[in-house]
């Protein structure tokens, strides 16, 4: 077997890093919110889908859900924004940019597989902009 | 006629040096282009490159012959005459000239497969009015199709040859039949089924047939529509401009012959001479041994892959198309968990969303395709990974 073939690699470009698979497997805040902002945002290309909820109150985000089904980067990516968003004022959350979102993920993720793990974040743009109507 | 080589596989893969480094599975999306074919592309651009049927000097001359010599080998492949083979950029570019012609010359109903794949069914859908043959067993159900034709006064029915999902291949000597029972006209979609199986177009009785240069060893960029002379004398052309004119006044044209006449501007001389030396390199091996050597490769990669747990095979085992999915995992991670162990697969819709979701209720799934240069060694190589993907993820 030759070293790329074999079983036991783990490179410094894992991406498969024991936080994401744990998020993948166990999604935190997964479910819907009544009555709060709602996007849907999907990826054509692999079929990720995610459906993102999120509650403002007072100016700061009271809770944060999603639903969706896609790949583990996708996956992950969206149950660790539910996270980091939370508690968040809504003057930070404008702020929040596509380099915060990477450095949440923390593992390099390469041109093609950029696109799932930013798509909870371009729902989230999208609320915004919702929210700021 | 000369004799065929061996089925040498060590000095066949020689001829692709990706193969080094590579497990490439994946040639139904492309597959991998020979040397002689690279050699036969540069040497035009070196050695005699000019237009076609317009230079008068030598260079002009030895061009136009190469390229009208490469229709020549296409259509012997096919068993049609080199008048009826157009060459266009892709399957989906001779599609959409048919979509366009046929739904203007003959009515815009269509009757299509729900196994087709995108370039056989969104020009279909936007220029005409489509209804869908049901499957079985991943290939195109006859019955329904016969239901759908009695049903109807659709005047073409496009299907493809062999599924890009399923691998399945169609009976297209049984569909032709149905269809011209029913005064139809058959179009086939071969961008699969010519690499992997050839075709007879006169055996087969088929109207039209639409592939790529570039799924049999052949370079992007160049396509084939075949169409029966009779027809092609007939239908309108889809691209105005020059060459396929034999006059043109302010206010009127007239077209060329055919095929010119559906060769508007200058075509793909590089990739076209590049497509008869593919012809000539799959036809040195001959095509039944090249699907003899992917149907033996693909009974042995199902017999492996079945034994893994928690897969699932969407291959109805006809070709060596193996679309599949592993519980659990989503295809683009099973992927780029492979593509890790250099083994290079498609994930994804593969072009065929409505099929994938509403027959296979799934949004993507993963897919091993097999060609005359791989070995059993990549299908062990493809079985590993598989295996350390449900190592990640368990
Ligand atoms: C069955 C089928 N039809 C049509 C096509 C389209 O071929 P191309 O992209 O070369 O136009 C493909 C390949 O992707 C295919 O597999």
């Amino acid at each position: 077997m030759s070293e790329d073939t074999n079983p036991d690699w783990v490179g410094e470009d894992e991406i498969y890093k024991e936080n994401i698979l744990d998020h993948y497997k166990h999604p935190r805040n997964f479910g819907e919110i009544k009555n709060s902002f709602c996007q849907e945002e999907s990826n054509p290309l692999c079929g990720d889908e995610v459906k993102l909820y999120v509650k403002v109150e007072n100016g700061k985000v009271i809770d944060a859900k999603f639903v969706g089904k896609g790949c583990a980067i996708s996956m992950a990516a969206t149950s660790m924004l539910t996270e980091k968003i939370k508690g968040m004022a809504f003057a930070e959350l404008e702020k929040l940019g596509k380099d915060d979102i990477l450095e949440m993920i923390g593992v390099p993720l390469g041109v093609v597989r950029m696109k799932c793990g930013l798509l909870s974040w371009r729902a989230l743009k999208k609320i915004i902009e919702k929210m700021g109507e | 006629m000369k004799k065929k080589q061996e089925f040498d596989i060590e000095k066949i893969r020689k001829d692709f040096p990706v193969l080094k480094n590579t497990a490439y599975l994946d040639s139904g999306a492309t597959s991998l282009t020979p040397k002689p074919v690279v050699e036969a592309i540069k040497e035009y651009y070196l050695n005699y490159n000019a237009n076609v049927h317009r230079a008068i000097h030598k260079l002009g001359e030895k061009a136009t012959l190469e390229y009208e010599e490469a229709r020549r080998k296409i259509a012997d492949f096919i068993n049609a005459e080199p008048e009826e083979i157009i060459f266009t950029k892709s399957t989906t570019e001779s599609l959409n000239l048919l979509a366009y012609s046929l739904t203007r010359d003959f009515g815009r109903k269509v009757i299509l497969s729900e196994l087709e794949h995108h370039s056989n069914l969104v020009p279909w859908q936007q220029l005409g009015k489509a209804s869908y043959a049901k499957t079985q067993n991943g290939r195109v159900n006859t019955e329904h199709l016969k239901e759908l034709l009695r049903n109807s006064d659709a005047k073409i029915v496009s299907v493809t040859q062999m599924s890009n999902v399923t691998g399945g291949i169609n009976d297209l000597k049984e569909i032709s039949r149905i269809t011209h029972n029913k005064n139809a006209l058959l179009v086939v979609d071969g961008a699969q089924g010519v690499p992997h199986l050839g075709i007879n177009v006169k055996d087969d009785d088929v109207d039209f047939l639409a592939f790529s240069g570039h799924k049999m060893l052949g370079p992007t960029g160049v396509g084939v529509l075949y169409g029966k002379k009779e027809l092609l004398a007939r239908i309108s052309p889809f691209l105005y401009g020059g060459d396929m004119i034999s006059e043109v006044s302010f206010k009127d044209s007239k077209w060329n012959d055919i095929p010119w006449k559906f060769e508007a501007g200058t075509p793909p001389i590089a990739s076209a001479i590049g497509l008869g030396k593919a012809i000539d390199y799959i036809n040195n091996i001959g095509i039944k041994r090249i699907r003899r050597h992917i149907d033996a490769l693909k009974d042995y990669a199902l017999e492996q892959m079945k034994k893994i747990e928690g897969i699932k095979i969407y291959s109805n085992g006809d070709s060596g198309i193996i679309s599949f999915n592993i519980k659990g995992v989503h295809p683009h991670d099973v992927s780029t968990i492979m593509s890790r162990c250099n083994v290079a697969i498609r994930t994804g819709h593969l072009c065929a969303m409505p099929f994938i979701k509403s027959v296979l209720k799934e949004s993507s799934v993963c897919r091993i395709s097999i060609y005359l240069y791989n070995t059993k060694e990549d299908i062990d190589k493809a079985v590993a990974a598989i295996k350390k993907v449900k190592e990640v993820f368990k």
